[in-house]
């Protein structure tokens, strides 16, 4: 049995007694946990006491009231924020006060109970905050050992795999008991879906291929001077097929060429990924802007689009592998999440450095910025 | 006829299973996301739901599965997924434990032949 120690600040003895009384026969268990949790309360009515007590004792987590007799519950947080105690707070409050809600968010309170609450309100809230310690801790964990990135990948990796196979799979066997009809016909979509599927696969192949050069290919780079005009004109190229059936136009400028000293492969890859996105990503009679300049320092590569855009929050999360944005517009596109992610690596390999602006049903633009020496 | 709301984020196999719960004579209605599923909650009662365990989230389907029971408790749940051969993680519900956090009458691992899942669904729709 684990215990959590959590510190209830309220100015209101009924409230924390109340809490004490709820928590105190209550446990959280998950299944992916080995042992149940239990928690131990610390009561106190202001915000100066509890601060003192946050320095004498490692606390789990703050149960806070905003409205105190001294400082407010929101300085609290900010005091933990700033000392960086791996403590989880969970504001006491009503949603009633957007501003303390955005505030108390940014500083890192993790919910909100709204007061007053029910011990069964109480208990859900103490369920999720629970969950999410300890899966941060564990996450930290995981990290510092340096397994969990790898473990994630895989595991992603292997359902990403798993996912089309049981698509296909599950086609063929309809197909076997001829469960749609007797006719050929009655399975055009099955099979098209089939091969569509497989082109994925294969995309999703080809991206670990580019990921294992990178990994294993820093030894082995082929560096030269690369005309990365050529090499866009090249990859420009190769991306027409797929532009044409998309109806989107890919303009090219660039007059002249510019040289980095690269391994041309790395190059390619990165260009492949851009280009590809710009047009998967782009509506019905879009267009790529594709464009090579310089300054003294910098080669600076820009592809625009006028495609579907990226809202705000997804930006952040666009170079980690995997990340896909799933909704209505995305539905249909097929793409593995890592191509992104892939030419993040090999941009830090090359010292250069990547930049994204979007605005949803507008388009998107990626700088990509590589120092001359 | 009796409904029943399928919830999976793969086209594939969201397209399937509609395609098996026509057969079995049911009428499906579909979601493809663990948000898509709980709007249509709002406006039906399934008379049960099969949903994929891993959708926006890894745990995507616990929590609609848990939102189901809280809005309709006598809502028969399946829970699809093949998430113990992917994250090694095992979850099934046979100790008290797991039923109490998994809120679903029934787990499978993708893959379950036609003729199970129809076995299933019949024994939880009690017909
Ligand atoms: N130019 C773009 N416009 C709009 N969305 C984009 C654009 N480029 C990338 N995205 C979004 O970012 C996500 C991640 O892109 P990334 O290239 O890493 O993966 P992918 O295209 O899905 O798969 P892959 O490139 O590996 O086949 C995409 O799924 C897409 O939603
Ligand atoms: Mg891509």
């Amino acid at each position: 049995m684990n215990i959590l120690k959590v510190l209830v600040v309220d100015d209101e003895p009924g409230i924390r007694t109340g809490v004490t009384r709820v928590l105190r026969n209550f446990t959280v268990g998950f299944p992916f946990m080995d042992d149940d949790f239990s928690f131990e309360t610390v009561e106190t009515g202001s915000g100066e006491e509890a601060i003192e007590i946050l320095d004498k004792e490692p606390i789990d987590i703050v149960l806070l009231d905003n409205k105190l007799p001294g400082i407010y519950g929101i300085e609290v947080l900010e005091y933990i924020r700033q000392q960086e105690y791996d403590t989880q707070v969970m504001m006491i409050t009503s949603y009633a006060s957007l501003d303390l809600a955005v505030k108390a968010t940014n500083n890192g309170a993790y919910n909100f109970v709204p007061k007053p609450f029910t011990p069964q309100e109480l208990k859900a809230a103490m369920e999720s905050i629970t969950k999410h310690l300890y899966l941060k801790r564990m996450t930290k964990k995981l990290n510092e050992q340096g397994k969990h990135v790898r473990f994630q990948f895989l595991s992603v990796l292997s359902h990403e795999l798993k996912s089309p196979i049981n698509a296909i799979e599950g086609y063929l066997k309809i197909m076997q008991d001829k469960q749609a009809g007797d006719a050929i016909d009655d399975y055009q979509v099955m099979v098209s879906r089939s091969l569509e599927r497989i082109k994925g696969m294969r995309g999703l192949i080809m991206d670990l291929l580019d990921l294992t050069r990178i990994e294993s290919g820093k030894k082995k780079r082929n560096i030269a001077p690369v005309d990365i005009t050529e090499t866009a004109r090249m990859a420009m190229h190769s991306m027409e097929p797929l532009a044409i059936q998309k109806s989107v136009k890919i303009h090219f400028i660039s007059d002249e060429p510019h040289y980095i000293n690269s391994d041309p492969a790395e190059i390619e890859i990165i260009f492949n990924n851009l280009l590809s996105n710009a047009v998967k990503y782009n509506v019905e009679n879009g267009e790529v802007f594709l464009s090579i300049t310089d300054n003294p320092m910098e080669v600076v590569i820009d592809v625009k689009d006028t495609g579907i855009g990226i809202s705000e929050e997804e930006i952040g999360n666009l170079f980690k592998e995997f990340a896909r944005i799933r909704n209505s517009k995305t539905k249909d596109i097929t793409g593995s999440g890592l191509g992104l992610s892939i030419v993040k690596k090999l941009i830090d390999l090359n010292h250069g450095s990547i930049a994204v602006s979007s605005k949803p049903e507008q388009g998107s633009h990626f700088r990509v910025t590589f120092p001359k020496h | 006829m009796k409904t029943i709301l399928l919830v999976d984020d793969d086209p594939d196999q969201l397209e399937q299973l509609k395609f098996h719960v026509e057969r079995f004579g049911y009428q499906p209605v579909v979601a493809s996301s663990q948000k898509e599923g709980e709007l249509m909650l709002e406006t039906m009662k399934p008379d049960l739901a099969i949903i994929d365990l891993m959708m926006e989230n890894q745990d995507s389907g616990f929590i609609l599965s848990y939102k189901i029971k809280q809005k309709y408790p006598d809502v028969p749940v399946i829970i699809v997924t093949s998430v113990t051969a992917v994250s090694g993680m095992k979850f099934s519900l046979e100790t008290e434990d797991d039923k109490r956090w998994i809120k679903a009458d029934k787990y499978i691992e993708k893959g379950i032949r036609p003729d199970q899942l129809h076995r299933e669904i019949n024994k939880l729709l009690k017909v």
